[in-house]
């Protein structure tokens, strides 16, 4: 990011010198980057927008029509709910399939769903409350029998897990930077499936896209026709050495370091009395994020107390994910969020399981 | 004689920057250059090959299937 912003500064694809030049190879390393890590058909299929949030939003709002059905899960957050809900008003429905109370998906409960009108399948793949991993693969091979489009958000996912376009069967996949691809906020987007052609999907916003300059309409073809406007660039040059990183560092070996802290952790906090844990409670069926609450106390209180007393920062409340906490049982007071990383340790695990301890000793 | 040059014309520059990767990787002369306003309005870039050239980069960008909006000697 420093080079980019010391030496390169240019606005990529927006002219022919050699900085724009130099900035817009960049854009494009992140862009084969990403097609890699994910298994895409070809880079320029990927979308860059503003964050994940972006990426949903293109292809709900882009490809949904009135009388379009939509299946989802009792466990999506509002990256997901709020668009759908408010395609609602534009003659578009959804059916969010029930979940375990532990947040797991039964495929053949999605499969029953389906209806001749149904167009798409969205559904993310692990959750932000209690790391649950939905049968992503499975579920993307139902889809592709019933010839439906599936969309799957990996905000959660990417970098934790393998996950492969082709053969999890997913047509449009959103990701982002700034969670375990331990890149900079504001990079994610959409990747678009080769069943799907630029002209299906509608772009979400219009406007100068450095090629094309002669016409007053929207290009036709990717990754132009969806990207427009000066793009965050220095953030995606940071992506790419994150990306680097990553590669370096290996998916398999990082998810491998989760699951022995995700264990250590899910093993201390049910050791303590008054704590109930939400979620599978299994390191193969989750993510290193784990979710609980202290009973007597509230969560705010809990979030509070970790910081100022032990300075441990979690998330608390409903985690912008009022579906999952119904799901989970815990709406609307919400529960605290533990969430572990490469660059965690177990000696991180030791101290929040203990501080998690004091505090509970002090509920009522 | 002075050398004699070939544009390649795409959508966008980030069709340039993929025929680029390619012909780097195979060792044949590109440099991205502004399009010529004589042949075309865009205000992108194209991929400047040599003329001599031409034919060897037509058949590997059509084995690669990569699209162009066409190739014009300059």
């Amino acid at each position: 990011m420093s080079h980019y912003l010391d030496e390169v500064g240019a606005n990529p694809g927006r002219s022919g010198h050699r900085l724009s030049i130099e900035a817009a190879r960049i854009v494009y390393a992140v862009r084969e980057a990403i097609a890699n890590l994910f298994s895409a058909p070809d880079p320029l299929r990927v979308i860059f927008g503003l964050n994940i949030t972006d990426g949903i939003n293109l292809a709900l709002h882009g490809l949904l029509k009135s009388g379009d059905h939509v299946i989802t899960s009792g466990m999506e957050h509002n990256a997901v709910m709020r668009p759908l809900n408010d395609l609602l008003q534009h003659g578009v429905v959804f059916h969010q399939v029930v979940c375990e109370p532990d947040g797991m998906l039964d495929p053949q409960k999605v499969e029953n769903a389906v209806q001749p009108n149904t167009r798409l399948i969205v559904l993310n793949q692990a959750s932000n409350v209690c790391g649950t991993l939905l049968p992503i693969q499975e579920i993307g091979q139902i889809a592709r029998r019933k010839n439906l489009l599936y969309l799957v958000d990996t905000a959660q996912s990417a970098g934790v897990v393998p996950i492969d376009m082709e053969t999890d069967c997913i047509d449009l996949l959103t990701f982002t930077g700034h969670k375990s691809l331990y890149g900079p906020m504001g990079t994610g987007g959409l990747i678009i499936g080769g069943r799907i052609n630029p002209v299906e999907l509608h772009p979400t916003r219009q406007g100068g896209t450095g090629s094309r300059s002669e016409r007053e309409e929207q290009p036709d073809f990717f990754p132009d026709r969806f990207e427009c406007g000066t793009p965050n660039a220095v953030g995606l040059a940071g992506l790419l050495t994150a990306l680097e990183w990553l590669q370096t560092q290996g998916i398999d070996k990082i998810r491998a370091h989760e699951k022995i802290l995700c264990t250590l952790l899910l093993e201390g906090l049910t050791s303590i009395p008054k704590l109930v844990v939400y979620g599978p409670q299994n390191a193969e069926k989750q993510t290193a994020t784990i979710g609980f609450n202290i009973q007597g106390m509230e969560p705010s209180t809990v979030g509070l107390r970790l910081d100022d007393g032990y300075n441990i920062l979690c998330r608390v409340g409903l985690h912008c994910a009022p579906s999952a906490h119904r799901t989970l049982g815990t709406f609307p007071d919400g529960c605290v969020r533990f969430g572990l990383g490469a660059f965690n340790t177990q000696e991180d695990i030791y101290q929040a399981v203990e501080a998690v301890r004091t505090l509970a000793k002090e509920a009522t | 004689m002075s050398t004699e040059f070939a544009v390649i014309l795409v959508d966008s520059t980030s069709h340039a920057l993929r025929i680029e990767k390619l012909l780097v990787k195979h060792e044949l002369t590109c440099k991205l250059i502004p399009v010529p306003r004589h042949l075309s309005s865009d205000c992108g870039v194209c991929v400047r090959i040599l003329k001599q050239e031409m034919v060897e980069i037509k058949t590997l960008l059509s084995e690669h299937k990569i699209d162009t909006q066409s190739i014009e000697v300059l």
